[in-house]
């Protein structure tokens, strides 16, 4: 019995949903008296003592053939026959895109039950809480298999520093089978990127143009912040559809979400209403996005904004 | 080519979502159900391979008779055949093993989905499929082409995108972007009335989960309002009050 966890990683340096994963595989080890096996594949040069400091008891560092690039078949492999050598009854995968092409497959690897989009640990019940209709609301479910896989969402546990001193373990597996393969990766660099951000500067139809989102960037700028858009904003070309966040877009649950010129349609609140400060900057004062906002500015986006970037930068420099 | 697109019928994107029965069901009274946005991106999707490929395009949808008007639109969109699996679609892995099954029995060339439902988003069909049919899965893909029976597709990944390729027979989810949805037109819809839809039973196997209670997110404690001239006090508060700058 333990706990295995898929640790993913950029280029060697560990993602924070890694770290998130790694925090809740101890707690639910610890919670049933087990231990956390955490896989890292391919690790380059990852600091792997650190990962016992977030909570793994046991690191297992996979190289090995077809293990260069991210394939669901080769890396639910991997985590499969790590699992079967531990006798892993959990799995803890982050709900990244990765981790949500890997999580089913190694579930039906190991004959466990699935529960995507999970936000909590499990109660005495080994219930556990899951998003459900685009943040709208939760349920709860209830595995009845003997070996349980849980996808938890980016964002929605805290990385928790454990101090324990990881067992290390080498290993190599060579079989592992190609299916797929990755011709080519494009990573936009220098930008934060929006499913891992902590802090979210958003714009919306009231920005009237793509001409005026430098504005919306030169503030995200100095906040240390990514940018992103509604969907008619993305409709219409004015920003990437990779920018759109929403019920037919991203969901993102930053500390900090700041919407300017967005008048919050149900669709729009499903996708970023787990963020948990919520700041609104609209000309209308009816506008519904207010219902859902923690702090609400009722002005035109064109004189607001530049008193907010005066601000951040003084309060970056102080 | 055979191209199957796998369909899940969802709450329309403005419902307003409320439970019964002591929170332990979905209160569907009032709520019109739709063709799950990211289905439909995949059906289009397969009908442009299919046009393209000299294929069909089959729907299948694991639900009970209230989805079958949806399934009829897709097929007013232009599938031409489609299979209701008949039971409540307890969960993904329940789901996909549906789905499965009939996929061995068709021999499908490509399965596409959507890369989540908007329900339940969890996103794990095509992976389940993959594994489940032993074929290559390929989620959250933002364009696909088929050349001599390679599966050229470009995926979402955090920050980025990746190019993967993979032979057919192959799995694939539907992120926005991949093309801009059909709307049926009125030979469509007369020609759907005609077109098969299959109903068959359902099979047994991983039936895992069960649902308890639903809750809603707890309400905001309300808006604090600033005014337009003193903007710069919002990061005041941000810093001071909330600890998030």
């Amino acid at each position: 019995m333990s706990v295995l966890v898929f640790v993913e990683h950029d280029n060697g340096i560990v993602k924070k949903s890694g770290y998130e994963a790694l925090a809740y595989a101890q707690d639910l080890a610890t919670a049933n008296n087990t231990t956390v096996t955490a896989v890292i594949i391919n690790p380059k040069n990852a600091d792997l003592n650190a990962l016992g400091n977030s909570g793994a008891n046991k690191v297992v560092a996979v190289n090995g053939s077809n293990l260069d690039h991210f394939t669901p078949g080769s890396y639910s492999h991997v985590l499969n026959t790590v699992a079967h050598e531990d006798g892993a009854t959990f799995a803890v995968v982050s709900g990244t895109y990765n981790g949500k092409a890997v999580a089913p497959r190694l579930a039906v690897k190991m004959g466990a039950g699935l529960v995507s989009g999970v936000v909590g640990l499990p109660e005495s019940d080994l219930s556990v809480k899951k998003t459900a209709f685009s943040n709208k609301a939760f349920a709860k479910v209830k595995l009845r298999s003997d070996k349980k896989i849980f996808c938890i969402v980016p964002n929605s546990y805290e990385v928790k520093n454990f101090g324990i001193q990881a067992e290390i373990v080498q290993k190599s597996i060579e079989d592992a089978p190609s299916p797929s393969k990755v011709t080519n990766v494009n990573k936009t660099t220098g930008k934060i990127v929006l499913t891992e951000a902590e802090l979210v500067v958003s714009g919306g139809r009231g920005m009237k143009g793509p001409e005026n989102w430098g504005m919306i960037e030169e503030l995200a700028d100095i906040l240390g912040a990514a940018t992103a858009c509604s969907k008619p904003v993305s409709d219409m070309d004015w920003r990437p559809h990779s920018e759109h966040v929403g019920q037919t877009g991203i969901t993102i649950k930053p500390n900090l979400y700041i919407a300017i010129g967005i008048s919050g349609a149900i669709q729009h609140l499903a996708g970023v209403s787990s963020s948990k400060v919520i700041c609104v900057i609209n000309k209308d004062p009816e506008a519904p996005f207010f219902k859902a906002a923690d702090y609400g500015i009722v002005g035109d986006a064109f004189e607001v904004l530049p008193k907010l970037i005066a601000k951040a930068k003084s309060l970056k420099s102080a | 080519m055979k191209i199957l697109v796998c369909l899940s019928v969802v709450p329309d994107t403005t419902s307003k979502i409320t439970f019964k029965n002591d929170n332990s069901e979905f209160n569907r009274e009032g709520v019109q159900f739709i063709i799950n946005p990211y289905d439909e991106l995949a059906l289009t999707k397969a009908m442009e391979l299919a046009e393209m490929n000299n294929g069909t395009v089959s729907i299948v949808n694991v639900g009970l008779a209230d989805a079958e008007p949806s399934i009829r639109k897709a097929l007013a969109i232009g599938a031409n055949d489609a299979y209701r699996i008949n039971t409540e679609p307890k969960d993904a892995m329940y789901v996909a093993a549906q789905i499965a099954a009939l996929a061995r029995e068709n021999s499908y060339d490509l399965i596409l989905t959507g890369r989540e439902s908007i329900d339940y988003n969890g996103g794990m069909m095509c992976g389940l499929l993959g594994e489940m049919l032993n074929m290559p899965s390929i989620n959250v893909v933002t364009s696909i082409d088929i050349e001599n029976g390679t599966v050229k597709a470009t995926r979402d990944i955090d920050g980025g995108k990746e190019d993967v390729e993979c032979t057919l027979p192959c799995v694939a989810s539907a992120q926005k972007d991949l093309c801009e949805p059909r709307i049926p037109n009125m030979r469509g819809i007369m020609a759907a009335r005609t077109k098969p839809l299959n109903v068959r039973e359902a099979v047994n196997g991983f039936d895992f989960a069960s649902y308890g209670s639903y809750e809603l997110p707890p309400a905001k404690a309300g808006v604090k309002m600033i005014p337009a001239e003193n903007a710069e006090e919002l990061f005041d508060l941000l810093r001071n009050e909330k600890k998030v700058i």
